[in-house]
């Protein structure tokens, strides 16, 4: 290989922009020990009051993993209400809901407050990861400006 | 825990807020030693330990907080949350 002139660093990033500059990125990380201390403590109140009936049928589906899913899509919300800018508006967690797709995955789908935010935005995708390991849910959230429409404000404009 | 009603003296909403935060709450200080505006996720409030305050609150006081008050600011504080309460039971 032939050897070149190193291009110092800052050059580069300016010569090569970010192609997905206006993204905005959310994370939340969730106790799961919490989740099942709130479930024994809480019960019906808990599950109900944060969790659509989807949810709720497939994480209660198995008690050993209820916690932890239950976890997990608890900070999918939190991710997600980052992401959104929705701390201040005031927000129903049912109204951001993890979905499972075939492959494993999982999808966000929102309603409410929270798909009324989304249509204030530039037209954007999202996209959901989550993950756990005995004592800890993570999950991360993504908001991404679809090709050819304007980048996302940055920061996003706090809603009213 | 006796609760009593959100439209009892301020002083003893005071007291029945910072019961509930010592008991759910997870802060890393003792809600007696916080001033009434001190900033609650400073003192270690998390998104789910503000959960489980909403749903004892929500039990003690037997009201239900609409969504427009499930935000940052109202569980910013022990005045904050006190005064979403005396507004809720106002209604």
């Amino acid at each position: 290989m032939p050897m070149s002139t190193p291009v110092p660093v800052a050059v580069a990033l300016e010569a090569k922009p970010l192609p997905a500059a206006g993204l905005r990125v959310g994370v939340d990380t969730v106790e799961i020990a919490d989740v099942a201390a709130s479930l024994q403590h809480f019960g019906h109140r808990f599950t109900h009051r944060l969790f659509t009936a989807d949810e709720r049928a497939y994480a209660l589906s198995v008690p050993a993993l209820s916690a932890q899913r239950l976890a997990a899509r608890f900070a999918a919300k939190e991710a997600a209400i980052k992401t959104l800018n929705l701390g201040q508006r005031g927000i129903d967690w049912r109204d951001i809901e993890v979905r499972r797709d075939d492959d494993g995955g999982c999808h966000l789908a929102l309603h409410g407050r929270a798909a009324q935010r989304m249509a204030e935005l530039p037209p954007c995708d999202t996209a959901l990861s989550l993950s756990h390991d005995n004592a800890h849910a993570v999950a991360v959230v993504v908001l991404l400006p679809r090709q050819g429409t304007t980048s996302l404000p940055h920061p996003l404009t706090p809603p009213p | 825990m006796t609760m009593a009603h959100p439209d009892d003296s301020a002083g003893t909403l005071d007291a029945q807020v910072r019961a509930i935060l010592d008991q759910h709450g997870r802060l890393n200080v003792a809600a007696a030693n916080l001033a009434a505006g001190a900033d609650l996720y400073a003192a270690g409030l998390s998104s789910h330990a503000s959960v489980n305050v909403m749903l004892a609150l929500e039990a003690a006081f037997d009201l239900e907080f609409p969504d427009r008050l499930l935000t940052r600011g109202v569980f910013q504080s022990i005045a904050s949350i006190s005064d979403a309460l005396a507004e809720l039971h106002a209604r």
